[in-house]
């Protein structure tokens, strides 16, 4: 018999289960880790749908139209062939998902409906109502369960990936992981390792994210050579409910499906008060359905430079109740629900009061087209890499670059297992000085004892990147951003912990994590200061001579340019055990199929 | 000022480890509008000291999404299962109870096992026999009317509220649940699914299957995504009992 190729995947969400999927069909074996059961994963938050190119709405879309799309959407900064490979796959991953019985809503004639989404003129979203991301993730849940019983998938659900082991050749060759109930920590083999941990929202503290969500696997990879590409171009969505456990999304459907965003104002002619439609007024082309960093940007200049939000705390509203009650039902009922469950008020008769929140990252692990990341034998996809979106992320985009870069990761980790380009396994002996390192790191936590709370740091941390890393920046306040966070670092040193025990201790495993993510928002930071542009989600803000910020004769505020000869490059983040900072530097990539030009959303997009 | 703030009184039965004696502590939260039962143990993590100044071991539970889709906070709330997330303050008198769900083995605190959920799924296959997930053709047409039923019982996060509230589910019974039995149903109504109907059929006809529900019809009370469980089950009932049937005449 030949012998069996063993594959850790570590993430059970849409990109790691896709990924095991692929492996179980080439016929290796999958270790697969995840904090949660992997059918809890966060890829169920997804709401609104998923991108393919089906044209089934006579409107002549073309997966052309969708490549360009998400080109001109990133601002010019996702590589291009990447994207193309992505966008040619997505309808044929649709067909996948539909055998697999996902849910889509359908039309009477009983084929796949599609809705509308920002950046995008054609209808090309598929969904299955409001719960996208649930149905397709359960979807392949239910697939892996399948492998389960047939013997490929072997599941660690509530074990916490640690980090990579690397053999003498510096190849990634299996992980150290704990157990989040025993406490106990175990090094594993495997011939190629996929990371699939998803996105790092939870470095801001609140976000739209799962509580999961917090970068940490990422954190550690990149403390262990990983580069990180682009991390400062982070999605702030423009529609969320503020929360302080949580910001809860409403979904970028709303909008799709005829949703619109307003205020109160005094009318500049008539002195009347009216209802201004301001992304109508601003963006006349795409209106409520302009890019989720345009729409965000405007919402916070409305708010808080203009003042015409309802006040303390700013909110505007975005609004459903023009929509026959039964259309929304159908088409978004689960997220009305959710308003109502939380807000205690219904989105069917009166607006919804929403302001923008941080969301997703475009940026990630760096990896090259076959999801391969600078280390060999270590792959990484879904959000935790920083391929397909560029500077901005359209909406409904990466569920499809979920899914889609673990058809990819998945069939390359069982190509180079086989090449024999991976070197030797692990020695008995790399495995349990690789445990004990962690054992060590683990033992050390625990007897910690200043005053400080880890909870609490965990937030003064995300109140700090909000107000410098977010949606208006300027490097005055990014260079503050990196002293703050310094400062967070070294009281990371003096926290303590109430529970000392070993058995399901989540407190010392927080600490564990908040270490990695402060050293991660360093990274988001660092590479937002030095990147002298804006360009997509990171809009940064001109200073005098003074250190203040310029406005224009409007006194609107007066945003650097995209500066593509300095900086249509991909940042790469690598980390300095000296300093603890990463080192910046710039990555060309591929651009070329579509020439950049202007990204301009007042007007029709020009190809 | 300080005195006169609002606050929340919670009563959280906790227990160190799967065979310790359960115990309760009492805490107080500052009151804010909109607060639900995750964001109070968040404010509890933050600052782990009892009503009577003890400072004590931050609670355990397990929270994910906090928008009531991943079933992951599932406990019981006065006295009643639900998620936590979702469970707002203002709509609960107080002071305020929190217990694990324990038709569950408890882990500590709050926080549950429910593997047993996920085998139930393996046993009544609980999945579209794809031949792959490479690329066909095409995929069926479906009957929107259908899509739309698969479309409700596909909510189900495995949240557990229908096993805890089900009289048929503990030591004295081995019923699976309503939860993990209505997914049969999802994949008989599916176009590919339904081959496979006469196999689901057979999973449920065993031990702890069907036969097993007492129809109390508890669970289509407390179902958090309202999935008209009794109704499915009903259904399922009819088509074991016709399959039986079948069996028998061709034997
Ligand atoms: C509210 C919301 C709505 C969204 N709506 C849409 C939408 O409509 N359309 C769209 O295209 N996209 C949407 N997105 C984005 C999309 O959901 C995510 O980008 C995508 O699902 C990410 O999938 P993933 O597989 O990469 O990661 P995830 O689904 O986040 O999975 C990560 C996995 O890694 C595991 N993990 C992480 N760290 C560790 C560790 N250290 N040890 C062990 N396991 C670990 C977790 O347990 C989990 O299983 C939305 C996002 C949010 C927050």
């Amino acid at each position: 018999m030949a012998d069996k190729k063993k594959i850790i995947i570590v993430g059970g969400g849409l990109s790691g289960l896709m990924a095991a999927l692929k492996v179980c069909e080439l016929g290796g074996e999958v270790d697969l880790f995840s904090y949660c059961p992997v059918k809890r994963s966060h890829s169920l938050c997804a709401q609104g749908g998923i991108n393919a190119c089906m044209d089934l709405k006579g409107e002549h879309d073309s997966i052309y139209e969708h490549f360009d799309d998400t080109v001109y959407g990133g601002d010019f900064l996702a590589d291009q062939e990447a994207v193309k490979g992505m966008v040619e796959a997505a309808p044929k991953l649709i067909k996948m998902f539909d055998r697999m019985g996902v849910p889509f809503t359908r039309t009477p004639e009983g084929t796949l409906d599609l809705r509308n989404f920002g950046g995008q003129k054609n209808k090309r979203t598929c969904f299955a109502g409001s719960t996208t991301g649930q149905q397709l993730l359960y979807a392949l849940d239910e697939q892996v369960r399948r492998w389960e019983v047939k013997g490929g998938v072997k599941k660690y659900e509530y074990w916490e990936f640690i980090r990579i082991i690397k053999n003498k050749d510096g190849i990634c060759r299996g992980i150290v992981a704990q157990n989040m109930n025993s406490m106990e920590i175990v090094p594993f083999r495997a011939d190629a390792v996929i990371l699939a941990t998803g996105g790092p929202g939870q470095v801001y503290a609140r976000c739209t994210a799962s509580t999961i969500c917090n970068g940490s696997a990422v954190s550690a990879v990149y403390q262990q050579g990983a580069e990180i590409g682009n991390p400062e171009f982070i999605q702030i969505h423009p529609t969320a409910i503020p929360g302080s456990d949580k910001n809860r999304l409403m979904s970028e459907a709303c909008r799709g499906e005829g949703g619109r965003v307003w205020v109160w104002r005094d009318n500049p002619e008539t002195g009347e008060k009216e209802r201004w439609y301001f992304l109508e007024d601003m963006y006349p082309a795409y209106g409520n359905l302009v890019p989720r960093d345009v729409a965000s940007r405007a919402i916070y200049k409305v708010c808080v430079h203009m003042n015409l939000g309802m006040h303390n705390p700013n909110r505007v509203y975005l609004d459903l109740s023009h929509i026959p009650a039964d259309y929304l039902e159908r088409k978004l009922g689960g997220i009305l629900e959710m308003y109502g469950d939380f807000m205690g008020k219904d989105p069917r008769k009166v607006p919804m009061e929403i302001f923008p929140s941080i969301h997703y990252s475009m940026g990630g692990i760096w990896v090259d087209l076959k999801h391969h990341t600078n280390i060999p034998g270590l792959l990484a996809s879904g959000e935790c890499d920083y391929q397909y979106h560029g500077a901005n992320r359209l909406g409904a985009n990466s569920l499809l670059s979920a899914a889609y870069s673990g058809t990819i990761s998945g069939p390359e980790a069982m190509r180079v297992a086989k090449s024999g380009e991976l070197g030797d396994p692990l020695t008995d002996r790399e495995l349990e000085d690789a445990k004990q390192e962690a054992v060590d790191e683990f033992e050390k936590i625990l007897k910690m004892d200043g005053p400080e709370n880890a909870h609490q740091l965990h937030h003064e941390m995300g109140d700090i990147m909000y107000q410098y890393v977010s949606i208006e920046r300027d490097n005055i306040g990014l260079a503050k951003c990196m002293e703050e966070l310094k400062k967070i670092l070294k009281r990371w040193d003096n926290i303590g912990l109430t529970d000392h025990g070993h058995w399901a201790n989540q407190e010392a495993m927080f600490v564990r994590q908040l270490r990695n993510m402060i050293l991660y928002a360093m990274v988001i930071t660092k590479c937002a200061l030095q990147r002298d542009e804006s360009r997509g989600a990171h809009a940064k803000i001109v200073l005098d001579e003074n250190n203040q910020r310029v406005t224009d004769e409007k006194g609107d505020l007066v945003f650097m340019p995209r500066d593509d000869k300095r900086f249509m490059k991909t940042s790469i983040a690598t980390y300095d055990p000296e300093t603890e900072e990463p080192v910046v530097t710039y990555r060309e990539f591929n651009h070329s199929y579509i020439k950049p030009r202007l990204r301009n959303y007042a007007v029709a997009k020009k190809e | 000022m300080a005195e006169n703030k609002k606050k929340v009184t919670l009563i959280i039965e906790r227990q160190d480890g799967p065979k310790e004696k359960p115990y309760k502590q009492t805490f107080e939260v500052d009151y804010r509008p909109g607060l639900n039962i995750v964001a109070a143990l968040m404010e509890i993590q933050k600052n782990p000291v009892t009503k009577d100044g003890k400072r004590v071991a931050p609670v355990v539970w397990e929270c994910n999404c906090l928008e009531k889709v991943c079933g992951a906070c599932m406990m019981v709330i006065n006295g009643r299962a639900r998620q936590a997330c979702a469970s707002l303050v203002d709509n609960l008198e107080q002071p305020i109870t929190l217990a694990p769900a324990r038709t569950f083995p408890v882990i500590r605190d709050l926080l549950i096992d429910r593997s047993v959920m996920f085998e139930s799924l393996k046993r009544i296959q609980g999945w579209i026999n794809v031949e792959g997930s490479w690329d066909m053709p095409d995929a069926p047409r479906q009957n929107p009317y259908t899509a739309q039923t698969a479309y409700e019982i596909s909510h189900c996060m495995t949240c557990g509220c229908c096993l805890e509230a089900c009289p048929n589910v503990g030591p004295q019974s081995d019923f699976i649940g309503a939860g993990p039995t209505v997914q049969a149903y999802l994949f008989n109504i599916n176009p590919i699914g339904k081959y496979d109907e006469p196999k689901r059929l057979e999973a449920l006809m065993g031990k702890g299957g069907i036969t097993s529900c007492g129809n109390s019809q508890n669970c289509v009370e407390v179902c958090p995504k309202n999935i008209k469980l009794t109704t499915y089950l009903a259904q399922l009932n009819r088509d074991v009992n016709k399959h039986a049937l079948a069996n028998i005449f061709n034997k």
